[in-house]
């Protein structure tokens, strides 16, 4: 149940920077594996597509759908990248804990990144930022600052209330849902599987979590995706 | 190198392990490095993503958008060149008929016209057939009238002279001949 995490501290200008090993490798292994899902998927380019260009097509319409939902496509357009990217690292990084993980000398080494809450939140923090960075981008700063008091001046604590509580529920639901799912294979792997009748009995609800863990990993991407354009078309539009 | 987690288990009390790892952030402390390294990581992914694989996956999206609005187009342009040869075609179609039936009736009106024309012409042709016969005719008969009257004449003065030659005698011719002056001078 508990295990160990492989962690490292490292100097840097004087500034101590703790890494947990086992996230510096699983996020990298994410982001290798969605590289070359998109890589592999783009090497043979035709305008009459075929195998996998059908796939990541159809990847960038499902999230081009998404945008458009949210606002029009001359605004959402330059979003389209990050909402792409977004929704496959965090797709690809809840499967990866699901088939099995990996404990070495009581050191967790394999699990999803996203199970990780500091990764899950960095994900949402970088996604709140970029929708204030967007806002005063596109606005101006004072449009922006003017915007904390829309409708009513008063709404302002509310305003900045909300800034806090959409970033952490972003992040928190994310590493919610995919810990909570490893948390359950564990038990189910680790403390229900003990001895032949163990094993038996834990054949069936095994399967059927990570069943629904590949549902739920899918469906918390596509939501973080859908809250990161949500976020973003409500700080970047101008009618409230 | 690696060394326990902050909030490391108590020594032999598993169940508050259980517990622990439970508990938001239990797993490891406030690894400043996982944040900074996630971050990194992701623009990276993102760069390298947008290089290798969305723009040119955009581009021939771009492309076939592109193809596609061309090929509508020109699917148009035909479609309305089509209709204008049909328009055309049609009306050359309805400007032929036109002409053959004007042909057929300029035929009929010509053929009409000769008929009439042959008729006449043959109408006056015979009319004047007709007339030169009669013409002819009657020059014939007045010559024949003429030679008939001759040869009357002529019999009618052989006759006489027969019969006179028989009957008269000098005197009686004498006594003629003053009778016929006479009358003559009577007569004027």
């Amino acid at each position: 149940m508990h295990h160990k995490s492989p962690l490292v501290d490292l100097d840097l200008f004087g500034l101590t920077l703790t890494f947990n090993l086992a996230n510096v490798l699983m996020i990298t292994i994410a982001s290798v594996i969605v590289f070359l899902i998109a890589f592999v998927s783009t090497r043979t380019l035709a305008i009459k597509p075929t195998g996998m260009q059908n796939f990541i097509e159809w990847v960038m319409d499902f999230v081009k759908g998404i945008i458009k939902s949210n606002m029009d496509w001359k605004t959402g357009g330059q979003f389209h990248i990050l909402g792409i990217t977004l929704l496959m690292y965090i797709f690809v990084s809840n499967m990866l804990g699901l088939p099995f993980s990996v404990v070495y000398n009581d050191y967790l080494w394999w699990k999803s990144p996203t199970a990780d809450p500091l990764v899950a939140m960095t994900l949402a923090v970088m996604v709140v930022g970029l929708t204030h960075f967007y806002a005063v981008r596109m606005k101006g700063f004072s449009e922006y600052g003017k915007d904390f008091f829309r409708p009513m001046s008063f709404m302002l604590p509310l305003k900045l209330i909300e800034e806090f509580a959409n970033t952490l529920t972003l992040g928190l639901r994310l590493y919610g849902n995919i810990f909570a799912g490893e948390v359950l294979l564990t038990l189910l792997s680790g403390s229900l599987a003990v001895g032949v009748g163990g094993h038996l009995a834990a054949i069936l609800p095994t399967l059927a979590w990570q069943g629904f863990s590949l549902f739920v990993g899918a469906i918390q991407a596509f939501i973080f995706t859908m809250l990161t354009m949500v976020y973003i078309s409500h700080k970047v539009s101008h009618d409230h | 190198m690696f060394f326990p987690a902050g909030n490391e288990p108590v020594e032999g009390s598993e169940k508050i392990v259980t517990t622990n790892s439970f508990v938001l952030g239990s797993g490891a402390g406030f690894n400043t490095g996982d944040v900074f390294f996630q971050l990194i990581m992701f623009i990276i992914l993102l760069a390298l993503l947008k290089k290798f694989a969305w723009g040119p996956l955009m581009g021939i999206m771009q492309q076939r958008a592109d193809f596609i609005e061309s090929e509508i187009k020109e699917a148009e342009k035909s479609r309305t060149e089509a209709n204008q040869l049909l328009e055309q075609a049609r009306n050359d179609v309805k400007a032929a008929r036109a002409e053959a039936q004007n042909t057929i009736e300029n035929a009929k009106k010509l053929a009409e016209e000769q008929k009439s024309d042959i008729l006449a012409a043959t109408r006056a042709e015979s009319a004047r057939l007709k007339e030169t016969a009669k013409l002819e005719i009657a020059q014939e008969r007045d010559k024949a009238m003429d030679a008939l009257r001759e040869q009357v004449a002529s019999l009618s003065v052989m006759i006489a002279s027969k019969v006179i030659e028989k009957e008269l005698s000098a005197a009686d011719q004498e006594k003629m001949i003053n009778d016929y002056i006479k009358e003559a001078g009577e007569g004027r």
